[in-house]
């Protein structure tokens, strides 16, 4: 039997269009090269067991993998560098069943109508490629509503000014502030700001036959030990459910097979190493957005743009010590977030103009403090005074953070491609980094740098200090490699076949029977998480592919906030 | 308990250079004491137990409700996890499967190499001739710094922090499932 569809990657992405294919009545494989923890081997369609409080496992022993041994990565600046400056981890997110989506702590921001239209709102960058989607805020917003009820998704309607309109409230209220956010909000609310409470894939009450979360505080890289979080284990519990889709663990698509403009399946290898061929009516490609490139290279497709574009949020991270304990082992990692960095005002206009640019945009701001202790100890030195730091806790227990996950500017030499040299376990070329911050990001960057910096002090913060990653030289201190696990673009949409990978459908141009269901093709990557607009695109893809179209809704209230 | 691993004086070696790491004062023994050498000796282990002690279990400890025992339950490793873990703990040697992207030093020879550079009588040395030899072999120094942290706080199952004592030392909860903390303990001070 033919099957109607391969799904490659488990992710958020892959989970979406799974869910949308599944209850179409389509039958599906979802191919993982990862383990699975996430769902019940005795029965697929509940939660497992698997996860914990463990911070040696998550954080120390590549539990949700990928194990740089195994499935390294390479990366360098520039071609300056040579083949490359370093092998290893490198920006991956978790390879397992579930993806990124099982210990990402979930915050799940829309994005705003400006950001698929930045080119004709803002003007092009020299340096950077600034485009326009082919698609509209008020297209995806159907897709998003429903993104927003099927994984459960708690907020508050109107809390953020700036927030793009809605054709509906959220699912779920929101759960309760860390502390800190109640000392970091006030603050920058002092300041001219309007932190909101971040909309948050975790459930603040019980839903969707899942519990609330009980602020084990163990969140941000860990999965969830009662799945309070709903990404993606709520996708993929109900398409197994329908017993229409099967699940292939531990298996590694090596190969889309394709001739002429269509696909024919994808080759793949399994857990005992053997390499075989399925067949299928569809290919839906959701590796993310480093491994989907690589996947369409090794495929032997050739399109100058396949893997160009890559675009990962710049963070800026201001930092500081309070005199007071914030106690951020409980409840989930970020509660508070701001977007005014991403709106803009006259001082960044001057400081844009002072740097020669046309203009500047940041990110949210997430409001957030460390955690946990085995992060904090490696940074004290060993010794005497050990323990007595360990018990102060300026970084675990005082440390206030304000972390910008800035806009980064598509640029053609940015980009993934198969390291000639390095190989996975597998015997298959690795993904190599490309990546360097354009003159946009490190402008953006200085100034909301200060900014960030002034709400610390407002709140009383000591020692502050401004870094960035990708670090910068003069700032020193953090790596080279991009940190922002927020990677896009690298397969953009577009209606041209010349200046795009995939269409406003996000099917591949050279081939009718593939789309790609990950943040690949964004075209721009706004200052919010990806997450939940690749869920909503996926799910819209999905649908076209099926026939299943969900209809646009109108604005239930007027542009503005929502 | 005898080593898995390590020999009885390696073991000796590693107990008097983790107390150096992190001292004894008067909240609690050092990282000597804490179960810090046999978190490292189960490591340089793993492979001596089945399933090896690389993850624990989940999903909850029973130290704070719940049944107890689910940590103690270890992961299974897949073909690709043990060659890793393998390499990682082993060392590549020679063989061609562990060397695809060139040879790795394993954690266990670097662990026999470093004890034996502190010297025989590291253990019976004053506390600043230890300090000084910790300093002058640095790279040892943070691989075994960067162990004795994870030991100390992390989950007891894996060796070290001898029933959670070393997260008492820091006024630390350790993992909380399924009792988790309240609204109130999330947002009040
Ligand atoms: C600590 C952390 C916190 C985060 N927080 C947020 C946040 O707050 N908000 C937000 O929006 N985003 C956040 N992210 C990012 C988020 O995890 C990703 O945006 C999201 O997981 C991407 O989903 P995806 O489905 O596109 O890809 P992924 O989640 O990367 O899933 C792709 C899956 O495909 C599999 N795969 C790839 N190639 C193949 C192949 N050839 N064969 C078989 N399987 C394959 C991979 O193993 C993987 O499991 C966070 C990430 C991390 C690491
Ligand atoms: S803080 Fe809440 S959502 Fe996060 S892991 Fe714990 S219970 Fe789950």
């Amino acid at each position: 039997m033919t099957l109607d569809a391969v799904v490659v990657g488990s992710g958020p992405g892959g989970a979406a269009a799974a869910d949308v294919l599944t209850r179409a009545g389509w039958s599906i494989v979802v191919v993982e090269k990862g383990r699975n923890h996430l769902l019940d081997p005795e029965d697929l369609s509940r939660p497992a067991t698997d996860f914990s409080n463990d911070e040696v496992k998550f954080l120390q022993r590549h539990f949700l993998g990928p194990d740089p041994l195994l499935e390294p990565r390479s990366f360098r600046t520039g071609v300056e560098d040579g083949d490359r400056l370093v092998v290893g981890d490198v920006n991956s997110v978790p390879s397992t069943v579930g993806g990124g989506g099982t210990h990402a702590d979930g915050k799940v921001p829309r994005f705003r109508e400006e950001d698929f239209r930045l080119l004709s709102t803002f003007g092009p960058q020299a340096g950077a490629d600034v485009r326009d989607w082919p698609i509209s805020y008020d297209e995806l917003e159907p897709y998003y509503a429903e993104a927003e009820r099927s994984i459960g998704v708690a907020g508050t309607a109107g809390a953020n000014p700036f927030a793009s309109w809605r054709s509906g409230g959220y699912p779920m209220p929101p759960g309760a502030p860390m502390y800190l956010a109640t000392i970091s909000a006030p603050a920058a609310e002092r300041l001219g700001y309007h932190p909101y409470p971040a909309p948050t894939a975790a459930n603040s009450v019980a839903y969707d036959g899942r519990p609330a979360c009980n602020n084990c505080g163990f969140c941000s890289f860990f999965g969830c030990p009662i799945h309070a979080k709903g990404d993606p284990v709520a996708l993929l519990t109900r398409v197994m459910a329908t017993g229409r889709a099967e699940l292939w663990a531990e298996t590694f698509v090596s190969r889309i097979r394709w001739s002429g403009r269509r696909a024919r399946g994808v080759d793949v290898i399994g857990p005992d190493g053997v390499e075989r061929s399925v067949d299928a009516r569809h290919v839906v490609v959701a590796g993310g957005a480093v491994e989907t490139p690589r996947l369409l290279l090794l495929s032997g497709l050739e399109h100058d743009l396949i893997g160009r574009h890559l675009m990962v949020h710049f963070q800026t991270i201001a930092a500081g010590v309070l005199p007071v304990r914030l106690h951020g082992q409980r409840g989930r990692s970020v509660t508070h977030v701001h977007d005014d960095a991403i709106v803009g005002d006259q001082r960044a206009a001057a400081a844009a103009a002072e740097a020669g640019l046309p203009w500047i945009r940041g990110g949210m701001v997430e409001h957030g403090t460390p955690a946990l202790p085995i992060m904090e100890a490696v940074l004290y030195p060993w010794g005497e005074r050990h323990r007595q730091l360990m018990r102060d806790s300026p970084y675990r227990e005082r440390l206030a953070a304000l972390i910008m996950q800035g806009e980064d500017l598509a640029a053609p030499t940015n980009r993934v491609d198969l390291d000639p040299h390095v190989k996975d376990v597998r015997g298959f070329p690795v993904a190599r980094v490309t990546y360097r911050g354009g003159r946009h990001e490190l402008v953006a960057s200085d100034h909301h740098g200060a900014n960030l910096g002034a709400i610390l002090g407002e709140m009383g913060a000591e020692r502050i200090s401004i870094s960035t990653s990708p670090g910068v030289s003069a700032r020193g201190g953090m790596s080279l490699a991009p940190e922002s696990r927020h990677v896009m673009g690298t397969a953009r949409m577009g209606d041209d076949p010349s200046t795009s990978v995939v269409d406003r459908w996000s099917r591949v141009h050279a081939l009718d029977n593939v789309v790609i269901a990950d943040s690949s093709v964004f075209v721009t990557s706004a200052g919010y998480g990806p997450t939940l607009t690749l869920v909503a695109l996926a799910a819209r893809a999905a649908a076209h592919l099926a026939g299943t179209e969900l209809s646009p809704t109108g604005p239930e209230v007027s542009p503005g906030p929502g | 308990m005898m080593p898995v691993w390590l020999t009885e004086r390696e073991h000796a070696t590693l107990v008097a250079a983790c107390t150096r790491l992190i001292p004894a004062d008067e909240d609690g023994p050092g990282a000597g004491m804490l179960g810090a050498p046999e978190y490292i000796d189960t490591l340089l282990g793993a492979f001596s137990f089945d399933p090896p002690r690389i993850w624990a279990g989940g999903p909850v400890s029973g130290r704070h409700g719940g049944p107890p025992g689910a940590f103690a339950r270890f992961h299974r490793l897949n073909r690709l996890d043990e060659l890793a873990w393998r390499t990682r703990i082993e060392g590549s040697q020679g063989l061609p499967e562990r060397e695809r992207n060139g040879p790795v030093v394993g954690l266990q020879e670097r662990y026999r190499r470093g004890i034996e550079a502190l010297g025989h009588d590291f253990a019976e040395s004053p506390t600043e001739v230890q300090d000084d030899r910790l300093r002058r072999h640095q790279e040892f120094t943070d691989l075994l710094y960067r162990h004795t942290c994870e030991a100390v706080y992390g989950p007891p199952e894996y060796g070290g922090n001898l029933g959670g004592a070393g997260w008492r030392t820091i006024g630390f909860d350790g993992d909380v499932q399924p009792r988790g903390w309240s609204d109130a303990e999330v947002s009040g001070p």
